[in-house]
This record gives structure tokens, sequence and C-alpha cells, in this order.
């Protein structure tokens, strides 16, 4: 039986055998693995690229202070971006689970529909759960969209939910009872993660706070939008920190979740607040276009 | 015609949903029909078939080749003179003396017959395979080449294409027809199969692959019997069969089994969690109770070392704790208690929170003459969602909130009313069982209904998504078969706009649920909307008289007076003279009136609208002659008057019913037709 560490190696030598890079994790904090730009920008513009990296990925209305045995704070997803999708990805997809140890001829797979959207970052894709034995292991999707573009080679993107398939290998009814590594469970090394960051995200954060620290994110996301904007020069344009101006929009992303958890968001005011970060992310997807396709002319907002 | 060729399309695609492969299906065989007709070609035995993996469609005795045919073609007039004619036989090469002329209706024009060559049926079909595939309407499509590409449900894969033995040559996004299917992902052979007309469905069989829905259904009933103990029996479940029918490709049902214990949360939350979550069939005892099993199927052949079975036991396990402990959660804090949560939860923007909607909907149910439990549930209606159960289990919201009413001690009433308040989600689904339910299920309706007209929300074309229609349909629904009497004016509050769109549902519910002819409808209607459970009984007796023979003549002549009236604008309030009536039709009539109207009353009053109208049609011999012999235009005006007075006093007198004047007869309608 492979322990946590070692799937997650299997799974990356797998991808890395097929042609991907493997990156290591987006150190600023996302809600899921699609938000990290190797995935969010890279998709966009007409160079292939394949990539694979573990995304840890915080969620913090999920939290359940280590009490709940299936549901996490911060859980981690393994997730692979093969720009353009080669035809045969679905088997590639099914021999990566064989990698791991899944004998498929005994077990039950069904792909179900399940289409992929996200407001906060004008995305869509079309796609799939993975369901093996009951269980949503995958979620498969072909990006058509992202930041309001149409994109000009369709990435299918492939994201494990790396401690629900660890659990299905393992047969564990709890994340923290999963081996980690030989003599390590889950729960040691991450089960105090969870207990502390449940507290401060449901009881402790201060919501005066995070509204000035979205605040400060957002103008200077919203500071570098538009001085790209006014630029001429190709040069200059080359040269402009539009990645840097992408973290400014993660941060106010993990802010509004953040705050959402903390109740201090009405169902009104929600939409009023996914839109200001979407107007950013789309604003730096389109920066980061026309970055890529130099002298074709930022395509208009 | 005998000895035509076989055809076998199948398109090969990645995992299609499963919902949208029969409307598919349709559209491709309709396609298919239509592009023989175009071509005047024949087939037999037009069949379509589909799995998740594959569309596909087959037909035998396809005509090979077209006729050969000729075709008249049409050239500049005889008139234009030598060279014009001269040119067109050279743009047709021929000589000028084969050409003909034709007389159409703006003179002679030149025109020539010629001999059109049929066409091989695989260079037609070839021709319009890709548009007819790439032109199945689906919800939402993709496209995978590249942004330019073409656009389906998912990737194309593959495409066989076989006209007899031989390939239709064609290519959808750079795959090539060919004649080589794919068996099952995982335990047909790997690569290409190929295939016949003849042996495809068993090609595939031996690959896991069943074809036939029919028979991967059967497939499905036949084993999940076999696997359950005697006694026990899988609940019916029509759409989660038809899922799952085409979800798989070679399904196999299995048993799983869950601790007894997880039976004390209520069925309702147990079979969505199995059902909604995880596609599973409950199982249930003889008397209708739970059983602590479940059916799963597989997309696979066997579960040899049950670890399929295992693997969906711990997935359900943990969803039934994740149910029990949201259960537990809910009950550190009563239903009433939750109301100031409430006011935190928007209903919508512009029309408040759900506290004040819950207020409102209290309000109405009073006002629709609503007991005391009846305002307590509505008031407590919407209290669960600010439950965890129903934030996970969204389609249980009015449930959870009827099953805590209960365990909280309210009345029995009140759970009912909130567990039903919701109803009816469809026209299929029924209506509250109760009169509380369906008196706070109006109210919630009607509240939203009233509240987005007034915001200007409503609904356009394919437009609505505030569900208004099926809101509206729903408040038809529980009027007409709860019996309720509430008129759509009071309902509407003045709201034109909203009383013409409820009018448009009562409509559409009595024409397209129900079934009566559009002008049945309309003529019961005329006559009073605002008890539409006694419209029902209008409506069904107009329909029972319909047929017999005095009814449609009558309705015509009922026309015939409204339209008389209308002419003389003539609207009544002149007293009917005895003295000024002219021996005869006319007397006769007016003596048949007064008869008439003397049985038809307390008919009418006792609501026995069959004998009335029975009565009523009576009638039809005396205006008949009435109408025969008397002119009602009288030179003088005071007979004239009379006259009209006395028609107008019919037409009103007996239009209470039904106003027979909207009946259109068959003779008319066959002639609109």
């Amino acid at each position: 039986m492979d322990s946590y560490q070692e799937i997650l190696f299997k799974l990356k030598k797998y991808w890395s055998d097929r042609g991907s890079i493997i990156q290591e994790p987006h150190d600023v904090e996302v809600g899921a693995g699609t938000m990290a730009p190797e995935t969010f920008l890279r998709v966009l513009g007409p160079k292939p690229y394949r990539v694979a990296y573990v995304q840890p990925s915080r969620r913090p209305a999920d939290g359940r202070y280590g009490e709940n045995p299936n549901r996490l704070y911060k859980h981690t997803q393994l997730q692979v971006i093969l720009k353009p999708s080669p035809d045969d990805i679905i088997d590639q997809y099914l021999n990566s689970l064989e990698a791991i140890g899944i004998d498929l001829g005994k077990h039950d797979i069904k792909f179900e529909e399940d289409n992929w959207e996200s407001p906060t970052l004008g995305a869509w894709g079309i796609g799939w759960q993975v369901m093996l034995d009951g269980l949503e292991i995958t979620q498969f999707t072909y990006f058509q969209q992202c930041g309001g573009i149409d994109l000009d080679l369709v990435p299918a993107e492939i994201t494990y939910g790396l401690e629900r398939l660890t659990a299905f290998l393992q047969g564990k009814e709890s994340v923290y009872e999963i081996e980690w590594a030989p003599g390590v469970s889950y729960g040691d090394v991450r089960l105090a993660d969870e207990q502390q960051f449940s507290v401060y995200n449901f009881e402790m954060a201060s919501v005066d706070s995070l509204w000035k620290l979205f605040e400060i994110h957002e103008q200077e996301a919203q500071r570098l939008v538009d001085l790209y904007r006014a630029l001429k020069d190709m040069a200059a344009k080359q040269r402009f920190p539009v990645l840097p101006a992408y973290d400014q929009v993660l941060k106010c992303s993990h802010l509004f979740n953040l705050l959402d958890s903390r109740g201090a968001i009405s169902v009104t005011e929600r939409v009023g607040v996914i839109a200001r970060v979407r107007k950013l992310a789309v604003a730096v997807a389109h920066a980061w276009n026309d970055q890529q396709t130099p002298g074709e002319g930022e395509v208009a907002a | 015609m005998r000895g035509g060729l076989t055809f076998l399309l199948e398109i090969g695609v990645e995992e299609i949903p499963d919902w949208m492969i029969e409307p598919a299906l349709e559209n491709l065989a309709s396609s298919f029909r239509a592009l023989l007709e175009q071509n005047r070609l024949a087939a037999e035995q037009i069949a379509t078939d589909a799995t998740p993996r594959r569309l596909v469609l087959r037909a035998a005795s396809v005509t090979p080749r077209q006729n050969d045919s000729e075709e008249l073609v049409t050239g500049p007039p005889k008139s234009a003179g030598q060279g014009a004619a001269a040119g067109f036989a050279r743009k047709l090469g021929v000589t000028p003396d084969q050409l003909t002329s034709v007389e159409t209706p703006k003179g002679e024009y030149l025109a020539c017959r010629r001999a059109v060559a049929g066409r091989e049926t695989s260079a037609i079909l070839a021709a319009a395979l890709p548009e007819i595939i790439l032109g199945i309407p689906w919800p939402k499509t993709m496209y995978w080449t590249h942004r330019a590409g073409p656009r389906f449900i998912r990737p194309i894969r593959w495409l066989v294409a076989l006209l007899g033995d031989g390939v239709i040559a064609f290519e959808i996004a750079g795959v090539k027809a060919g004649s080589a299917t794919r068996g099952h992902r995982r335990l047909g052979e790997a690569g290409p199969l190929p295939v016949r007309y003849d042996d495809y469905e068993a090609v595939l069989e031996k690959n896991f692959v069943l074809v036939s829905a029919k028979s991967r259904r059967e497939k499905i009933l036949r084993e999940a019997a076999a696997v359950l103990p005697a006694g026990l029996r899988m609940k019916d479940d029509a759409a989660l069969l038809d899922s799952l029918v085409y979800i798989t490709e070679f399904p196999t049902p299995i048993r799983g089994s869950f601790d007894e214990s997880y039976l004390q949360l209520p069925a309702e939350v147990l079979i969505t969690v199995m059902r909604h979550h995880q596609k599973y069939f409950s199982v249930e005892h003889a008397d209708g109770t739970l059983a602590p099993h479940f059916i799963a199927v597989m997309n696979t052949s066997a579960d040899p070392d049950g670890l399929v079975r295992q693997g969906n036991e711990r997935v359900l396990r943990a969803r039934f704790n994740d149910a029990r402990f949201f259960w537990d959660v809910d009950q550190h804090k009563k239903l009433d208690a939750r109301l100031d949560d409430l006011a935190h939860v928007t209903f919508q923007a512009q029309l408040g929170s759900y506290l004040e909607k819950a207020e409102r909907m209290a309000k109405l149910v009073q006002e629709f003459g609503g007991g005391e439990p009846a305002v307590r549930a509505a008031l407590l209606s919407k209290c669960d969602l600010t439950c965890e159960m129903v934030k996970e289990f969204t389609d249980l919201q009015g449930v959870v909130g009827g099953l805590y009413a209960r365990a909280q001690g309210e009345s029995e009433r009140v759970a009912l009313a909130i567990y039903d308040h919701y109803s009816p989600l469809s026209m299929e689904d029924s209506i509250p069982r109760t009169l509380d339910g369906r008196l706070v299920a109006l109210a919630d309706k009607v509240d939203t209904l009233r509240g987005c007209f007034r915001i200007g929300m409503i609904p356009s074309g394919s437009r609505d998504p505030f569900a208004l229609r099926r809101a509206a349909q729903g408040v038809v629904k529980i009027l007409v078969e709860g019996g309720i009497a509430l008129g759509l004016a009071q309902l509407s509050a003045g709201d034109a706009r909203l009383e013409e769109f409820l009018l448009d549902r009562v409509k559409y519910y009595f024409r397209e649920i129900r079934g009566f002819a559009y002008d049945e409808v309309n003529a019961a209607l005329a006559a009073g909307s605002d008890d539409l459970a006694d419209a029902e009984a209008r409506l069904s007796a107009l329909k029972a008289v319909r047929p017999t023979e005095n009814f449609e003549p009558l309705a015509a002549s009922f026309k015939r007076i409204r339209n008389i009236l209308k002419q003389a604008q003539f609207e009544g309030g002149v007293a009917l003279s005895r003295t000024l009536l002219e021996a005869g039709p006319e007397t006769a009539l007016h003596e048949a009136f007064q008869s008439v109207t003397a049985r038809v009353e307390p008919m009418r009053s006792r609501r026995e609208y069959q004998p009335a109208l029975e009565a009523i049609a009576s009638l039809r011999p005396a205006v008949d002659l009435f109408f025969d012999k008397v002119l009602v235009n009288a030179p003088d005006a005071a007979i004239r008057r009379n006259r009209l007075s006395l028609l107008h006093g019919i037409l009103t007198g007996f239009s209470s019913i039904a106003d027979f004047s909207e009946i259109v007869s068959s003779h008319e309608s066959s002639q609109n037709s």
C-alpha cells in the first residue's frame, strides 16, 4: 500500500513521463489549482504547454475544525494541464489511475456530466466528474474560456483530489487516518492546521482588517491594470508586471473567501464583490494574453 | 425496395450527458429521413440507438443510387430574340434547336429539358453526413480542435459509416469515417474493432457494450431483482433508471448495505442522499419502508472481489454520517428561533429577506382564509433555509422544515403544511395534501409572482430566471385540483400583466395538461374564471355536451346573435315588451327562452352543468326557426329594439356557464386549418 506522498510521486512521474513539466505549488493562497497562474494564465495564448503541479487549495468555509472525516479547509489537488488536449487524453488519464495501483478491471469508473464554471475568473469549461466506485476522484474539464477570452487551443484540465484518492486506495474512513509517509498520518501532519485555521476563519478573523486588506489589494491590482492599459510602447508592455498584478487579484479572491466564511458578506453583497474580483481577473487575463501575442493588439474586454 | 444496401452510422464520442441522448437521437433520425426524402431515396427499418460513447443510426434496403431524372431549365423570354437564345443554349451546352419554350404568367420563356444523372447514395451521404451530425442541437456545445473548429457536445473520437460494405468517405474534426468501432473502455479489446452492419451488435456485445438502451434497461431490472433477498424490492424510480441506462455501456447492478442505525434518519433524507448524490436505487420492504440496502449500477461486468460494493458502501457511510451530523446540529436551534436568522438571507435584492417574505406569506394565507396552523406554517416555512441539512441537500427544502417541525413539537397540521409547500414542482407532481399546505404553497408562489412582476422581472421568451412560469402553473394546479375559489384578479392584486400571465397558464393547463379544446377553454373561461374548480366542472360539461346534435348549430347561432348585437351597437337596458312580439316564431322563441330559463336556473345553482347545457341546447329549433322566419332588422324601430332585447336576453342569460359564441364549429375549424 502506497503512502500519500508515494502516490504523489507516482502521479508526478507519470505525467512527467508524458511530457509535462512538474511545477511547484503557487505560493499565494488559492481556492483551487485552476487559479494558480500556471493554469489561469498559461491556458491563454497560442503556445502549447503541459504542466502538472500539486496545489494546496484553501476554502475557508469548508473547514470543520478537524472534526469531519471528509471535509478540509485546505485540501490538496494535483492539477494537470495539457494544452492542447491530446486525442487519447481519457486513456492517458485512466492509465494514470492504473499507475497508482487502481486495477480498473476490478473497479467501476463512470464519467458523469459536470461542467465547470468560475464566476470570479470569468472562466468555464465542459467536462465530467469521474466517479470511482461511487466516489468522485477527479474533475475533468475541457476549458473553453478563461478571463472572458475564448481559448485558442483547448486545454484538458485534470484535477485529482489527492486526499480522497489516497483514502480510497488505503481504505481509510477518515482523511486524518491516511498514511502520509510510513508511520506518519495525515492527521499528524495537518490536524493542527485544520483546527487553528477553522478557529481563525470562523471566529477570530477581524472583519474590518480583512475588508481593509481586500481594498488595498484591489487598489493595487487596479492601479497596475490601469497602467498597463495606458501603455503604447511594445517593449514597455513586454516587461510590465502582469504576474504581480495577478497575485494581487488572488489575494482579493482569498480575502473574499475569508470574509464569506466569517459571515461578513450578505447574499446581496456577494454578487457585487464577486463582480469586483472578476473585473480585475479579466483585465489581467487580457493583459497577459496581449503579452503572449504581441502585435495583435489587446482584445477588447 | 428489395435488394438495397444496409447503412450503419456510429458517431464515437467521449461520454455524453445521459439526459441529452434521446433528443439527439430523435434529431439524427429525422435529419436522416429528411435527407432521404430530399434526394428521392428510400430506406427501411431506420433505427437509432446509443450508449454514452456512441450515437448509432442504422437502416436497411437503402436505395444504392438515385434514379436518373429530367429537369426543366427556364431561360430568357422568347421575345428576347435570337442572341439571347443562342447564349442560353451555349450556357447549357446544347444547340438552339434543342430548346423548347414554356408558358408562364409573365409570358413565353425559353426552356430546355435535360437529363440529370442520379447520384450515388454514398456520395450524397458523404456530402451530407457532416452537416447532419454537427447539426444535432445540444443544450451546450464545446469546441476541441481549436477556437474556429467544429462544435459538438463532447469531442468526436471515431466514426463508422458503412453503406453496404463500403466506407462512406467523410471527415469531421480530423476524424475520418471508417469501419472500426471501439469496445468498452476497460473490458473491451484495446484498439479499433472492425464491424459490418450484420455483426455490429454482436461484436460490441463481445466487447462489453450493449448498444440497445432497451437491453441495458432490462439487464438492470432483471439483475437488480436477482441480487435482492426475497421480500425486498427496488424502489421504482423511472428518472434514475433512464439516467443509469445512458451512463453505462454494460450495466451491472450490485447490492450494497448500510448499518441499520441510519434508518433512524428520515427516509426522505436517506433516499435523497442515495438518489441524487450517489445514483443508487433505494430498497424497500413490501410495506414500503426502507431496508438497509441499496442498488448501485456499475458500468462493468462484475465485482468479483466485492471491491466496488465496499467502495460504494464507504462513500454512502460518509454521506449518511454527514446527514446525521446535520440533523443533530440543526436540532440545537428550533425553527421559530431561526426567524431572526432569516432576516440575513436574501430572497431577492429588491424584494427583501426571507423573513420579509415569510411575513408577507403569513398575511396572504390569512387573506386567503387560512386558519391559525396555516398562518404559523407560512411564517416558519422558510426557516429550514438556515439549516445545515438544507444547505447540503437543497432539494429537501420544505421537506426538512416539515420533519423538523414535527420533531420539535409543532402540530401535525403545521408540519404537513411546511413539508408540502413547495409542491407541485412540476405538472406531474401532486399538490399539497392538506388545505393548510395548499394555502401556504399558494401564498409562497403568489408572493414571488407579485414581487417579481412589481420590479419588472417578467419572463420573456425562454428567459425566466425565477421560474415564474412554473410558479404560476403551480398556482393554477392548486386552485383547480385543490378546489380553492380565489379569483385571478384577487391573486394579482391589481397587476393586469400578472392577471394576464396567470390566465395564460390557466389556458395552458386546461389545454395542454387536461386536453380540452382551445375554444371550449375560451368559452368556459369567458363565463368566469374566479373559481377555477367550477370552471373545470363547466368545461367538462361543455366537452360532454359538445358532440350532441344541437350544440354546435346553437353555438353558431349565438355567435350570430353576438354579431347582430354588436353591429346594432345594442347593449341591453331595454325592457322586453310582450305586446311587441310577433305571433309565431318570435313568440315561440320567447316562450322557449322562458321555459328553458326556468329549468336551467336551479340546475345551475346546483352546479349540474351538463343537464343545464343540454337544456340550453334544446333551444336550437326555436332559434333556427326565428332566424329563418323573422327579420331582426325590422323597419319599425320599436319592434327592432324589442327583438334585439330578446336576443340580448338569450345571449346573456345563457352565457354564465360557457360563452357559446367562443365555440368554433368543426365546420369552421376545418376551413381555417
